[in-house]
């Protein structure tokens, strides 16, 4: 008897392939948000899956003052009565709470497009969600860096 | 009352989408930060925004929004609107411990 040892090479195009395999099998970005998270953005939501896309979350990577970091989204929208967005939220996964601003729009908003400034306790994801008059909702997520956090002890 | 800054095209197209940019000083204590004493400040926060367009016609809410602790002092909102008609936009901020601010600002539309 003689049973063929694997060479090198098999062994590593073997390691190789699992590993693809694996990564290939990682769950979507949604599924990894955490439970507190992904129950809040439930909540505005009402039960309809979380679709990528169609929104844009324009936020710095890289923020130097976590007290007030510009943050705009915007949908892809036609913006007419039959098929316009009827609120975005955003939301965050390490500030004290999770809900940053949620806002209502309509036909007469024109372009879904809003503009505000909010507070990063520390570094983390930020999830942008729309829900259209359908009822989809699509979301957008970023994950950014602050430097100097805020709610940091004492005065700031 | 609390200083605001609204910005709103002077005079716009009938249909055009306009910008509105608001601001409003205010603290938005989060009423998780300790104050100078070692205690926390209680919280107080604008809670709700709201925009009316009174075109003359209809007065109809274009946009509302929710605000949380983590929107950051002196909130400052920018939306858009579609202009319809001259009349006027009144501009609604509501907080904790009684807050409210109206503004009423006009637009011209051509």
């Amino acid at each position: 008897m003689n049973i063929p040892s694997p060479t090198r090479r098999q062994v590593l195009t073997t390691a190789a392939s699992v590993g693809g395999l694996m990564l290939g099998l990682r769950p979507a970005s949604a599924a990894e948000l955490p439970a507190d998270l992904a129950a809040a953005i439930a909540a505005f939501t009402k039960g309809a899956p979380l679709r990528e896309g169609r929104v844009t979350l324009e936020i710095a990577e890289l923020v130097d003052n976590g007290n007030a970091v510009p943050i705009t989204v915007a949908v892809a929208s036609p913006m007419t009565a039959t098929d316009h967005v009827t609120a975005i939220a955003v939301f965050n996964e390490r500030n004290p709470q999770r809900d940053v601003i949620s806002v209502q729009l309509g036909p007469r908003s024109g372009r879904a497009r809003v503009s505000t400034r909010i507070r990063l306790a520390t570094s983390q994801k930020i999830v942008a969600v729309a829900r259209l008059n359908d009822g989809s909702c699509w979301s957008k997520t970023a994950e950014v860096v602050v430097t100097l956090a805020a709610c940091i002890e004492g005065e700031s | 009352m609390a200083r605001t800054l609204i910005t709103v095209p002077p005079t716009a197209q009938r249909g055009e989408v306009i910008e509105v940019r608001t601001l409003i000083a205010h603290s938005m204590e989060t009423g998780y930060r300790p104050g100078a004493d070692g205690k926390v400040v209680p919280r107080d926060l604008i809670r709700r925004f709201s925009c009316t367009y009174d075109d003359g016609v209809s007065k109809e809410v274009v946009f509302s929004a929710e605000l949380f602790p983590a929107i950051a002092a002196n909130p400052y909102l920018a939306f858009s609107l579609v202009a319809t008609a001259s009349g006027t936009l009144r501009l609604v901020w509501e907080g904790d411990s009684g807050f409210a601010q109206t503004e009423v600002v006009s637009i011209r539309v051509t």
